[in-house]
């Protein structure tokens, strides 16, 4: 692989890792959607999901792209139609721009930049505007409501996802992505080298900070009060219909994928299995297998967080943000400090 | 063009596509749609019944000072994340430059938990 791209002039292994970029915000958000949103979410419910298009129904979600593709685009007469227009393609770039920075081998990667995780976590918090933007154009006291909830929502819990990933960073000391990743393949657990070091032993706190932040960032129950469908009529997606909700669907659903990986590669070891050369030409091959086996399984807990937990108040979620996570994350980054100068 | 400078021109290319794609996707849409707007169409959705006053009322912000502790404590993550990277060189100097950061900051956090400020109002 990494001969083959050597080979190539510039354009041309741009367009390569612009298509496989594409491929990889696309598939794993629907691969997420089928899985998880029609089976898992059915079986649990006890019920079996949909079953028609395809075998098991595998086809739905491509019906249901065909389904929005057909229906008409409304726009409220009172809305800012500009404003209103463009607030869906702020949040897919933002989901979209998050991808980059994740390896998927040693010499798979889209973007090697030295800020990678820094990149990830400014890039992620572009969705705010484009929520604010969505809820305000609408000119509907609902979608300005849930967008007020999302953007007091989506700060106070961008804190804690940033603050759970410094103690990463301490550990690693690096900030680009596949460093840390190497820091995880090549690690000692107090000495111990014998699986590595995935910063999920040694940064437990932080990985579940991180998952927590993760769900409130994605607006998924138990913390979609912004998007509460029974006191809101789902808040700032209230006014949009057609593709343009399905935009945003695709949107939550992607970034819920492109989070796993984030969380995968940050916590579990990324692209790398425990007992190999992470240098060897293998993982090139094997890699994205891995890493998309990481992302589903913690995938399957962001999900079934969201499928067995109600919805918290809007007071308790500010509470748990400030009051609890804030300060247990600052607690973990003076711990994790002292423990590395100490060893 | 520098390495470096290359994967930000993927990172700009990459968002173009992004656009591209959606942007395709709705155009395609637009040629299959139905457009048929009727003034009901055009109201917003208020639980069934007119809607009553102007859209952009004023609404109570109550996360205005979660707001401004937002930029307090993103700025300092700004300042904690070059010091983690480099924490193996400064060793013990580091460690106790940024426990005072960090003390500093967390004060702050309790004066604003002490005023009452992080509770929902």
């Amino acid at each position: 692989m990494t001969l083959i791209l050597a080979e190539m002039a510039y354009w041309q292994e741009t367009s390569i890792r612009l298509l496989v970029g594409l491929a990889a915000v696309l598939l794993p958000a629907g691969t997420l959607v089928y899985l998880f949103l029609f089976k898992m979410m059915s079986f649990m419910q006890s019920r079996l999901g949909p079953m028609e298009a395809g075998p098991y129904g595998s086809m739905q979600l491509l019906a249901e792209v065909g389904k929005f593709l057909q229906k008409e685009d409304l726009v409220p007469r009172a809305a800012d139609r500009i404003v209103f227009k463009l607030a869906p393609f702020v949040v897919l770039i933002s989901t979209f721009l998050l991808v980059l920075v994740i390896p998927a081998g040693p010499d798979l990667w889209f973007i090697d930049v030295d800020t990678g995780i820094f990149l990830a976590l400014a890039v992620s918090s572009i969705s705010v505007i484009g929520i604010l933007m969505a809820g305000w154009a609408s000119a509907s006291k609902y979608s300005l409501m849930g967008a007020l909830r999302a953007t007091g929502q989506l700060i106070a819990y961008e804190l804690p996802l940033v603050l759970a990933v410094v103690g990463v960073v301490i550990q690693a000391g690096t900030l680009n992505v596949q460093n840390i990743v190497m820091a995880q393949a090549t690690g000692e657990i107090f000495g111990y080298g014998g699986i590595g070091n995935p910063f999920i032993f040694t940064q437990f706190v932080g990985f579940a900070i991180f998952l927590i932040a993760v769900q409130a960032e994605l607006t998924q129950p138990p913390f979609d009060m912004p998007v509460a469908e029974s006191e809101l009529v789902t808040g700032y997606l209230t006014e949009y219909s057609g593709l343009r909700f399905l935009m945003f669907f695709i949107g939550e659903f992607a970034t819920a994928g492109i989070f796993s990986a984030l969380a995968a590669t940050l916590f579990l070891g990324g692209w790398y299995v425990p007992g190999l050369d992470p240098t060897d030409g293998l993982f090139n091959v094997i890699g994205p297998a891995v890493l998309f086996a990481k992302m589903l399984l913690v995938a399957f807990l962001i999900f079934w967080f969201r499928f067995t937990y109600p919805r918290f108040r809007e007071d308790q979620l500010q509470k748990l943000a400030w009051k609890v996570l804030i300060p247990l994350s600052l607690i973990n980054i003076v711990i994790t400090g002292v423990l590395k100068v100490v060893f | 063009m520098s390495d470096f400078l290359r994967s930000w021109l993927t990172l700009v290319l990459f968002g173009g596509l992004a656009v591209l794609i959606v942007g395709a996707l709705l155009g395609l849409s637009s040629l299959i749609r139905p457009q048929r707007q009727t003034e009901q169409k055009g109201m917003i959705y208020e639980s069934g019944v007119d809607p009553q006053g102007d859209m952009w009322s004023q609404s109570n912000i109550r996360y205005y000072v979660f707001a401004l502790m937002f930029v307090l404590f993103d700025v300092e993550a700004v300042f904690i994340f070059p010091w983690a990277t480099r924490l193996e060189a400064y060793g013990v100097f580091g460690l106790v430059e940024m426990a005072i950061f960090i003390f500093i900051l967390a004060l702050g956090l309790a004066y604003a938990w002490r005023k009452g400020l992080l509770r929902w109002v």
